[in-house]
């Protein structure tokens, strides 16, 4: 059973959460409107630039779009009774999880790709770095990842995992630099440092006006560090609540 | 030549036993029952030998295979329709099959292939492009069967596959069973239709609080219980079943409709006492037959608390 082939099969699971979840025009309308609205509440009223906020924006809409749909994957497909059989085919269960990242990565950057669109043709954002781009896919898989993360407690009600992952989200929204720079948060700056989303944000604001509290390549194998570790706990963890799906 | 061979195979969950130390095997092309009331561990067995469930102790091979050591090279050889399992119903009949042969790592002509030659044998075709969740509780469970057929499988894991399902769907699978266990497919059929088992298996294993309590064909079963063979009789009126007991002779007894059936060692002890019993009370037999035990006997003897 060669790694090629094991991708091969974690493809068929992107496919087929994209086909289920989220290739759904309400999934996709909420996948914009959702980080707007939330950007629009936050930014309107405020003296920001928008070299400011629109690295917000797309740190944003990056992570609520990536972690919106794949935490809730695993509790629904337990509920639906497909589980047990996606778990007995030749494929491993990294592979499993694999596929629902990149399904959550794919929808992501669609979504965000919109954003880069409207920030450089309607709003005139210059995208000066390209390592940008890099940082997005990594970001997404990053994101994504902690998303998969989550839905590892063997629940088969999706809003127990939409409970806890939002009370993970929003409160790393507020700790990341996304609306308040992080040298504005005095003493707490150092919370701030446990977010992958601060390294993001950081590295588009870098990106777009120049200014950054990192070097890109720090923010980029910080990005990457925090992958690898979300990745593999995500997989320890499912494996251990595996036999409780059931 | 076998195809399963489980040896002092246990699964405990916090404490409790599900499955304690059970041993058998299945040869190649056998089409062997599972049977047991619920809570037996009949499915926590399956689960185990399909590589879900890691055993807490004892040794499963499947084909050739430790399921423990070598459990992708085991499950590719394995077809399965889990208990209570759903098709994905927000994708259509074809794009479920599709999705398997990309989990078996079937090559793209080939799986369409496949796909279609199986909507075709289940008589799903004309409805290949519609969603599952359209689909009727029989053509669900067709289309989950087909799934686990998509591979081409060795050995085929049937948990309970026509519970609750339409007569015609449960003719079809009972019909598409032997068919596929004639072309050398080993069959595990799980099921509580000790009838289905009767008809289908050439062994049964009874299962019970988590313990194989008999293993053997169904015929062989049946004649080990021929001590307990029994007589229903229907009376022209209404006779406590009780009265019935005629001392030690009657080991047991129940009203089954307007008849009752007593269970005794010796078929020829019971008859002549039925006999006296009707003419000192004037009770008239309307009808007397004495009945070979039949698997459902076997089962309830042996899963009885």
């Amino acid at each position: 059973m060669s790694f090629v082939g094991q991708l091969k099969k974690s493809f068929a699971v992107t496919k087929k959460d994209l086909f289920i979840f989220y290739l759904k025009g309400p999934v996709l309308i909420s996948g914009i409107l959702m980080p707007s609205f939330l950007f629009i509440a936050f930014a309107l009223g405020r003296n920001l630039s928008l070299s400011f906020l629109i690295p917000g924006l797309l740190g944003m809409a990056l992570f609520v779009t990536v972690s919106s749909i794949g935490p809730v994957i695993a509790p629904w497909e337990t509920r639906m009774k497909t589980f047990e059989r996606l778990v007995s085919a030749p494929i491993t269960l990294w592979a499993i999880i694999l596929g629902d990242i990149f399904a959550s990565l794919m929808f992501g950057l669609f979504i965000t790709f919109f954003i880069f669109i409207i920030s450089i043709v309607l709003l005139g954002v210059e995208i000066i770095s390209l390592s940008l781009v890099a940082g997005t896919i990594i970001a997404a898989f990053c994101f994504s990842s902690l998303g998969l993360l989550v839905s590892a407690p063997p629940t088969d009600n999706p809003s127990n995992i939409m409970m806890l992952q939002s009370m993970i989200k929003f409160p790393l929204i507020f700790i990341s630099g996304v609306f308040v720079p992080i040298d504005n948060m005095g003493n707490w700056k150092f919370i701030s440092y446990i977010s992958p989303l601060t390294y993001y944000t950081d590295l588009a604001r870098h990106s777009i006006s120049g200014t950054s509290n990192f070097d890109p390549i720090i923010d980029l194998m910080v990005l990457i560090g925090f992958s690898i570790l979300f990745f593999t706990v995500a997989i320890v963890w499912h494996k251990k609540s595996l036999t409780r799906r059931f | 030549m076998y195809s399963i061979e489980v040896k002092d195979l246990t699964k405990k969950f916090n404490g409790f036993t599900a499955v304690d130390k059970i041993s058998f095997m299945v040869k190649s092309g056998e089409l062997f029952g599972l049977l047991g009331p619920n809570g037996a561990g009949k499915t926590t067995t399956i689960r185990m030998l399909t590589g879900i469930f890691k055993p807490t102790g004892g040794i499963a091979l499947v084909g050739e295979y430790d399921i423990q050591k070598k459990p992708l090279e085991a499950k590719q050889l394995m077809g399965i329709v889990p208990e209570m399992a759903n098709a994905y119903m927000d994708l259509s009949a074809l794009r479920n099959l599709l999705l398997m042969g990309e989990l078996y790592g079937i090559g793209k002509k080939e799986r369409v292939e496949k796909a279609e030659n199986l909507l075709k044998l289940f008589g799903l075709y004309e409805r290949r492009n519609n969603k599952v969740r359209t689909f009727s509780k029989g053509m669900k469970q067709r289309i989950i069967v087909a799934m686990g057929l998509m591979n081409d499988p060795k050995i085929l894991f049937l948990d309970e596959p026509t519970a609750g399902l339409d007569v015609e769907s449960v003719r079809l699978i009972r019909r598409l069973i032997k068919e596929f266990n004639s072309r050398d497919i080993t069959i595990i059929l799980t099921t509580h239709n000790i009838e289905e088992a009767n008809q289908l298996c050439d062994r049964v294993a009874i299962m019970n609080h988590g313990r194989i309590v008999a293993i053997d064909s169904p015929e062989k079963l049946k004649s080990t219980f021929q001590s307990t063979a029994s007589i229903e009789v229907a009376f022209d009126r209404e006779v406590k079943v009780e009265e019935l007991s005629f001392g030690d002779v009657v080991m047991d007894m129940k009203k089954v409709g307007d008849k009752i059936r007593l269970y005794g060692k010796s078929t020829g002890e019971v008859i002549p006492r039925l006999v006296e019993y009707s003419q000192a009370y004037g009770n008239k037999i309307i009808s007397l037959n004495t009945l070979a035990p039949n698997l459902e006997d076997v089962f309830v003897n042996l899963t009885k608390e």
